[in-house]
This record gives structure tokens, sequence and C-alpha cells, in this order.
């Protein structure tokens, strides 16, 4: 398995550059996540730091706004998104016996794509006037009649990401597609690779649906179309309508490719098979369907009719009986199951319990007329914090540590992997469980100061975002520590991991892998 | 080789059709704007009443109702004008043609161009109520100082739910920029 030219990479700059090889441009959508986790987590803490006290203490409330704003858009776009796919990368030609992706030199473009589009977002801050300073869902007309100057440059960054997201799912489909080893059929599959390809063709549906809509703004900014304008006869609440169209399925493309890393992760530290793997499928496919029939519960308070605001409540429900199936179905893989609970599984677990309590949180937001009151409150705050933070972002973390031995060889320091776990675990709850209240008693989402009764569950919120933070830096620690050294992992890594990359190579896995397809039985 | 080039093939297919579906995703976020229009004008959401005049039919009157339609006029931040109905409210009879006037003035001192959005509350309602003749179908404009009184005449169709009681109509004057500008300078020819 370990032939010399397995190995022969080229070296320098010129490796990264104008790399094709799926693990390398993998390790840099993983790296370039990892930076805009700093920088989107850096302005979270800023927010954070002003809201520890009411009053204005450190930053103008316009400068807060953009921090908002920011902080969302590279969250989503910059952290979540590429992490994702620097795992697709990574792990989907190695589950299904393919050597590299199918469109290796499309796979770098649409890597490279990224830093631009972010060199561009981010340069709005150095901006005269000022950043985009209307929320990450830059509701027209905030972002068209009254954005600043800078929103041109945001659109062009969302176009880039929009680019450089299509170009990933359209190799992840032809990879997942046409490059499986022979036997693995689609119903043999890893669960990983299933939600990843269901990811895929989620993206293709709704990335030009935002490629579209912010075109409109651009038009409507510049060339004096009024496609959200009044006074050209558009309609500002379409704005709303189309941008959650796209909004809505981009949630579920956040989470579940996450799905499919605890789905991994689960059996090997139960020590048993997956418990329904066709019902999990079913599930993420009617999860990926119905994400496109409940756009408007995000805009209840918009004035629909009662017949639509029925419609997308019943919906949105029914979104819960799939998800349930799949925490049911962990559940149940952890059901006498031999656990051990290393650093993966203990984020695994988190992962199943914190992310249920972001889904009941939803569900109680689906009710139109209980979420007349928790409208843009904390309470919604809460809940995709706990979705995305506790739910995506943990993941993420579950996967590095589930895989960083296969990738470098290298045990990471188990010791330290549990500290980071747990003292994230306590700091993200404290960080985020007391927003929940904030909400039900009516603080107002994206606003930077606030009413003196709302002090204490404010100051507990910033003492465990600055927690929160700071413990990311260990875990920052913790993997250049496993890159450069450490305990050697075993091929097979973990005693209960199964799949190609943990049955058929070595760890760690050679540049090249599977030029000779495997035999799946 | 010949097995890559296969490979080959069997990708750009799927290439091609995954692009294509990009290409009419594109498409229809587009299309997500008539289509809202259509859905809007048939259901009567979102009280978007029409902006073409209606065919006056044989009355058919339903003499034994009256719904109470309630007029407000309002103005965009940047339009300095002022406007308003001549009266608040008036009880009309389902299928009954009845008139109501506007009143616009221009306070300031350029000739503006404006243009009106109607919106009729209940949203439900949109759909019963159409106009005959509106200020709102066209654009008007007014000279620094001038007034100008706007009629609408309107039907409440008589097959409105027996819930309805009320109805607003409410129309908001907007700054049409470009518009003014245009008429300006064709002035500026004419002299």
């Amino acid at each position: 398995m370990s032939e010399d030219h397995h190995d022969h990479k080229p070296t320098g700059i010129g490796r990264w550059l104008f790399s094709t090889n799926h693990k390398d441009i993998g390790t840099m959508y993983l790296w370039f996540s990892f930076i805009m986790l700093f920088i989107g987590g850096g302005m979270a803490m800023i927010i954070r730091a002003e809201l520890y006290q009411p009053g204005m203490q450190l930053v103008e409330p316009d400068f807060f706004n953009q921090m908002t704003t920011l902080h969302g858009l590279i969250m989503v776009f910059g952290v979540i998104m590429p992490a994702f796919v620097g795992f697709a990368n990574w792990l989907v030609p190695m589950m299904i016996g393919a050597p590299d992706m199918a469109l290796p030199r499309m796979n770098n473009m649409s890597f490279w794509i990224l830093p631009f589009a972010f060199g561009t977002l981010i340069s709005t801050l150095f901006m005269e006037g000022s950043a985009p300073n209307f929320g990450w869902t830059f509701y027209a007309p905030l972002s068209t009649t009254y954005g600043p100057a800078s929103t041109d440059y945001f659109i062009f960054g969302v176009h880039l990401m929009g680019i450089s997201s299509i170009m990933g799912s359209i190799n992840v489909i032809v990879t997942i597609l046409n490059m499986r080893a022979p036997g693995m059929t689609l119903m043999k599959m890893p669960i990983f690779v299933w939600t990843w390809l269901i990811t895929a063709f989620l993206l293709i549906a709704v990335m030009p649906v935002l490629a579209g809509v912010v075109t409109m703004m651009l038009t409507d900014r510049n060339f004096g179309t009024s496609f959200f304008e009044a006074s050209g006869g558009g309609d500002p609440v379409m704005f709303q309508h189309v941008f959650w169209f796209f909004g809505h399925p981009e949630v579920y493309i956040m989470i579940l490719p996450s799905f499919g890393i605890i789905s991994q992760i689960i059996p090997t530290f139960a020590r048993k098979k997956l418990f329904g793997y066709s019902s999990m499928v079913y599930a993420t496919a009617s999860i990926a369907i119905l994400s496109f029939i409940v756009w408007a519960h995000h805009m209840y308070t918009v004035g629909m009719p009662l017949a639509g605001e029925l419609f997308f409540m019943l919906a949105t429900m029914l979104i819960a009986v799939p998800t349930g199936v799949k925490v049911f179905n962990w559940t149940a893989t952890m059901w006498k199951g031999s656990l051990t609970f290393e650093t993966p599984m203990l984020f695994s677990v988190a992962f199943i319990i914190l992310f249920t309590i972001g889904g009941f949180s939803g569900l109680m937001m689906s009710i139109t007329p209980i979420d007349f009151q928790y409208h843009d409150t904390y309470f919604i705050v809460a809940h995709f914090h706990y979705v995305l933070v506790t739910g995506a972002l943990f993941a993420i973390f579950a996967g590095a540590y589930y895989w960083l031995p296969k990738w470098t060889g290298n045990m990471y320091d188990e010791t330290l992997g549990k500290v980071h776990f747990w003292i994230s675990l306590v700091s993200v709850n404290v960080l985020f469980f007391p927003m929940h209240f904030l909400g039900l008693a009516g603080m107002p989402r994206r606003i930077p100061d606030y009413a003196l009764q709302f002090t204490d569950f404010n100051q507990m919120a910033s003492i465990g975002a600055f927690v929160f933070g700071g413990i990311q830096l260990l875990f920052l620690f913790i993997v250049i520590k496993c890159i450069r050294g450490g305990e050697k992992a075993t091929d097979r890594v973990w005693e209960g991991a199964e799949g190609l990359e943990f049955e058929q190579l070595p760890s760690p896995a050679p540049f090249h892998s599977f030029t000779d397809a495997p035999q799946v039985k | 080789m010949t097995d890559q080039n296969q490979q080959k093939n069997a990708n750009s297919k799927v290439v091609r059709k995954l692009l294509l579906a990009t290409v009419f995703m594109f498409g229809f976020g587009y299309a997500l704007v008539p289509l809202y229009n259509i859905f809007c004008d048939i259901t009567g959401l979102n009280g978007k009443t029409s902006d073409q005049a209606a065919e006056v039919k044989p009355a058919d009157i339903d003499n034994n109702r009256w719904v109470t339609v309630e007029f407000i006029g309002s103005l965009n931040d940047n339009m300095p004008w002022k406007f308003r109905p001549a009266v608040s409210k008036m009880k009309v009879r389902p299928g009954e043609p009845s008139r109501v006037n506007y009143i616009a003035k221009n306070v300031s001192s350029n000739s503006i161009v404006g243009n009106a959005v109607p919106s009729v509350s209940p949203g439900q309602a949109a759909k019963y109520f159409t106009k005959t003749e509106c200020f709102c179908f066209t654009q008007q404009e007014l000279k620094s100082g001038e007034e100008k009184e706007m009629p609408v005449v309107f039907i409440v169709d008589k097959n409105i739910p027996k819930r309805i009681n009320t109805v607003t109509l409410s129309y908001t004057f907007f700054n049409s920029p470009a518009a003014t500008k245009e008429k300006s300078n064709v002035s500026m020819a004419n002299k």
C-alpha cells in the first residue's frame, strides 16, 4: 500500500497554489475556515464586550451593526460551509474508494476563489462610509436604498462565494455519482457521503437563487430597476420571500453534513452498526425536500394571510419528524453499545443533546402566534446558535478529532482534547442558554444597548463568550501539536472504526490513495 | 486509457446537467418575481390591487348591506407634497361605483412627478376591490405650489365576504426622481 510514488508531492508554495490533490485542497479549506473562525469569533467578542453592560461602552452603534452583519456572514459562508467542503474533499474520495475528486482543477479554483471573496467582504471594514451594516440577511430596503456604498463590494463577494460553492458541489456530485469503487452501491455508501450528496444538490438548487437576489439588489442600487423599490412598483417583502427561499435550504446545507459526521462517529464508539441506515438516508432526503416549502416561517410577522401562516406552520412542524428519526436512530445506536468516550464521541453526544435543544426552540418558534412574541428577539439568537454552534461547529470539532489521526498519522493529545471539550461545553451553554430568557423577556437582537433588567443575563452570556472564544485557541494548539507529532496512530485508528478510509488505507493516508479501486462487498 | 476517456465523458455529462440546473435555478430566482406578483394578483394577498382600470359592468347592486370604506393618504419620506383624502370614510353599497377625491399639493419649489401605490386592507378584500378610474394608474406631475384634486372611482364587489364590513384603501405617494428629471429635460428642450 505504501509504494514510493504514493508520497511523491510537489514542494514549496506551488504545492498549494496549483494543487489538484483532494487532500491538499481539503487541508486548505479546513485551514481557511479555521482562520475565518477566529476572525468571525473576534467580531463576536466585540459584540459580547459591548453587551457586557447596558449603555454604550466600546464601539459606535454603526460599528456594532457592522460587527453583527460580518460576524453572521463570515460564520455562515466562511466557516461552516468551507469546513464541510474541506471534510468532503478529504473524505469523500477515501470513503468511496476513488483516487481523487472527479474534477481536480475545478476543485483548485473553487478553493482559491474563497480568499478573494472574503478579502473583498472584509475589505469593506476599511472603506469610507461603513461596512455592510444591515444584518447578515441584508433585507431590502436596508441594503438597497439605505445600504452604505460598500454594499456593492458585499454583493460581489457573495457572487464569488456562490460560484465557489456551486463549483464545489458539482465536483462532489460528479465524484459520488461516477467514481465509486466497484461494488459500492448508493445504499452502501457511508452516511457522510449520502448527506453530502444531498447537501450538494441543495447548494445547486439555492445558491443560484442567492446570486439572483443579490443581482437584483445590484441593479436596484445602480441601474434603476425596482425589484424591491415600492415607488417603482416593486415590493420589499418580496425580497424576504426570495431571500428565504434560498435561506431556509441554506440552514440545512449547514447542518446535513454534520448529521453525516455524527452518524460516522457514534457507531465507532458504540461499537455497533448505525441503527436504521436506510431510514437515515430517507430522513436526510425528506429534510432536504421539506426545506423548500417552509421559507416563510422566517417572516410570519410581515402580514401574511391566515392560510399562508397555517401552511408554513404545519410544514415547518413536519420537519421535526425526519429530524426526530435521526435523533432516535443515534440514540438507538448507542443503546446497549460498548461505549467509550474519546473526544470525538464526547462532542458527538453533546451535539445530539444540544442540537435537540436547538431543534425544540425551533419547534417553539414554528408556532405562528408564539413566534410573534419571539420574532427578532434574543430567543431566535439562542435558537440558531444552538443549532449552528453546538450543532454544526461541534460536529466539525468532533469530525476533526475523529479523522485528525488518519490525516496526520498522529494521535492528538487526548487529555487536552477532553479539556477543550469540557470547557467548551460549559462555556457555550453559559453563553447561549441565558439568551433564551433574554428573548422571552423581550430583548431585541442586533441592538447595541439594552434595558437595565437584562444586565445579569447579558453579563453571564458575555463571560461564557469570552471563555468559549478563548478556549478555541487551545483547539488550535491541539491541532498544531497533532500535526507536528505525537503517538503514532494505527491504520484503523479507533477500535470500532469502519469504512474504506480506516480499513484499507494506512495512517497517515498517502498523498495518492486508491489508484487501484478497492472491491467493496 | 479508454477507461479514462469513458470516465471523462461520463463526468462531463453530469457536469453539463448540473450546470444547466444552476442556470435554471438562477432563472427561477428571477421567475419568482413575476410569480410572486401573479400569486398576489390572483389571491389578492398582500393587499395588492390591480394596476389596470376595471371594465364598468352593468350595475348589480346589493341594497341589503353597507360596507365602510376608509381612506388614507401618506407620503414617502423624500416626497415634499401634502396629500390627503377629501373625506376620511364613506359608506357604500357593494356593486355601486363610488367616487372619492384625494387632494395633493406640491409645497416644494420644484416641479415633481409622483407615483401613487395603492394598498387595500384587509388583504383578502383586495380581490373584491376594483377601480375604474384612479390617479394611481399614471404618474402625476405637480408644479411648484400647484394643488390638484385626484379622483378615484371604485366598486366594492358584491361578492365580498359578509365578515368584511370595513375596507381601508391606502395610497402612498412616492417621488419618482427619474421621471421628474426626464420631464424637466423635456421642458428645457421645449424652451
